[in-house]
């Protein structure tokens, strides 16, 4: 959802590893910065210090951004002619590995906080109100690109399952081992649909296949795709790359 | 011994060290989250940059961000409250700018922490404004949806990252100025730090304060 689109890095996927290792040459480096007196206050010999402090800011920029959210306010939306073409494939891996979810035998798994937990078929879906929207996707890099999804607006589909829509979180699980969450609100918010196409065509491999939570009010990384299981939960469920440091609001 | 006065306030110097240390930490965690996907056509050497990786950057400049933005906010309300950006900010005069450039570049400006000339008015007005740009290019970058109408005055959302990488430019460029300036007169550095600088004659007619 958020590697470069003409880095040579997209070929190599960023292990758990090598993220490690850079989450470690991080800490060093907070060590030097905090050496350097720049946090006062705290005991910046010990290198958690100063991560803390920053792991801390996160949490309260969540709730600066939940604070910011506006449900009623809308992402803007473009032309046909705005569509950015091609549009960039972003993961954690190379396009080549994106998963390859056969729509045969294909359900959409529910649980947790929900009334109504029989799976979804595609099928199924397909045959709710059907909505789309041309919004910009803007990459936690920088970049951003425009393009199309339609689907089924996420909101109606948890009320019309029974969810509690007074929980805190919406949690999914995707084929490509990707997870991630967001919050209620935003959950609710009218633009953010479970994406079934891409330009008016069934949402293709690379896009997600057989689906994608569109939010245009949130950063790409906290759009995921392959989608094979929702839940609604009160307890934090994280995501992919939050657990590693992002910031898990991740609001635009 | 020379007669010592009151150069910069307490709430002054305070506002100046801690801007400081909020820009240092928002300029190079910047420049990491700039190479993710560079504008331009060159990146940043990583070494120079702070934050190790794109989701450390991230975490230090959204940290800073408040450290810079409160401390701001509490320089302007009281600068504007007290009369302080009245009383050395203004007036500036483009003839007065015109004559001391020319002085300047004749190297006979004097440069005066207690009474401002045109040229330093210009600079200190000059760099409270490209701050203001900054943050406010900086929301329409973080919030482009919830600012989308802060967004339009850049032309959206790619206009604002230019423009906020612009005012970026623009705080380096004034920083090197300052720094070369403090080498060049280095008995302004002092009264940063203790507040307490040389009286010029004028000040002690004058006997105004800071």
């Amino acid at each position: 959802m958020l590697l470069k689109r003409k880095e040579p890095k997209l070929l190599l996927p960023r292990t758990k590893d090598i993220i490690n290792l850079e989450r470690r040459f991080f800490m060093r480096q907070t060590l030097t910065f905090g050496a350097l007196g720049l946090l006062t206050g705290c005991n910046v010999a010990d290198d958690s210090s100063a991560q803390k402090v920053l792991d801390a800011m996160s949490k309260w920029n969540d709730k600066a951004q939940a604070a910011l959210f506006d449900p009623n306010k809308l992402a803007l939306t473009y032309q046909e002619s705005d569509i950015t073409d091609p549009f960039p494939f972003n993961a954690y891996y190379g396009e080549d590995d994106a998963p390859e979810v056969k729509e045969e035998g294909y359900k959409l798994e529910l649980s947790g906080m929900i009334d109504k937990k029989d799976p979804w078929t595609l099928d199924k879906l397909r045959a709710l109100p059907q909505e789309s929207q041309i919004t910009r996707h803007i990459c936690v890099e920088g970049w951003s690109a425009i393009g199309k999804w339609g689907g089924v607006r996420l909101g109606d589909f948890l009320k019309m399952v029974g969810a509690d829509t007074t929980a805190k979180y919406v949690g999914f699980k995707c084929a490509d081992d990707y997870y991630q969450s967001i919050d209620m609100a935003s959950a609710m918010h009218p633009q953010t649909i479970i994406a079934l196409t891409w330009r008016d065509q069934i949402l293709p491999r690379k896009y997600g296949f057989p689906m994608k939570i569109r939010i245009p009010t949130k950063l790409g990384y906290k759009n995921p795709k392959h989608i094979m299981a929702m839940y609604v939960t009160n307890d934090y469920p994280g995501g992919y790359w939050e657990d590693q440091g992002y910031n898990w609001y991740g609001g635009s | 011994m020379a007669q010592k006065v009151l150069v910069h306030r307490l709430y002054v110097r305070i506002f100046h060290w801690l801007n400081a240390i909020a820009i240092f930490m928002m300029i190079a965690s910047g420049w990491r989250i700039y190479n993710a996907s560079p504008i331009f056509n060159f990146s940043f050497p990583d070494q120079i940059t702070l934050g190790d990786w794109l989701g450390g950057a991230l975490q230090w400049h959204f940290a800073a961000m408040w450290l810079f933005v409160v401390n701001l906010a509490v320089y302007l309300v009281l600068g504007i409250a007290t009369g302080h950006f009245r009383r050395k900010f203004f007036p500036v005069t483009p003839g007065g700018v015109v004559h001391d450039v020319n002085d300047a570049l004749h190297f006979r400006l004097a440069h005066d922490s207690h009474d401002y000339n045109n040229v330093q008015k210009l600079f200190y007005i000059g760099i409270v404004l490209v701050l203001l740009l900054t943050f406010v290019s900086g929301l329409a970058v973080w919030k482009s949806v919830q600012f989308q109408l802060i967004g339009h005055l850049f032309g959206g959302y790619e206009g604002a990252r230019i423009v906020h990488f612009a005012g970026m430019s623009l705080i380096c460029a004034f920083i090197l100025v300052h720094l070369a300036l403090v080498v060049l007169v280095p008995s302004t550095l002092l009264p940063m730090i203790t507040g307490k600088g040389k009286a010029f004659p004028k000040d002690l007619e004058k006997n105004h304060v800071a």
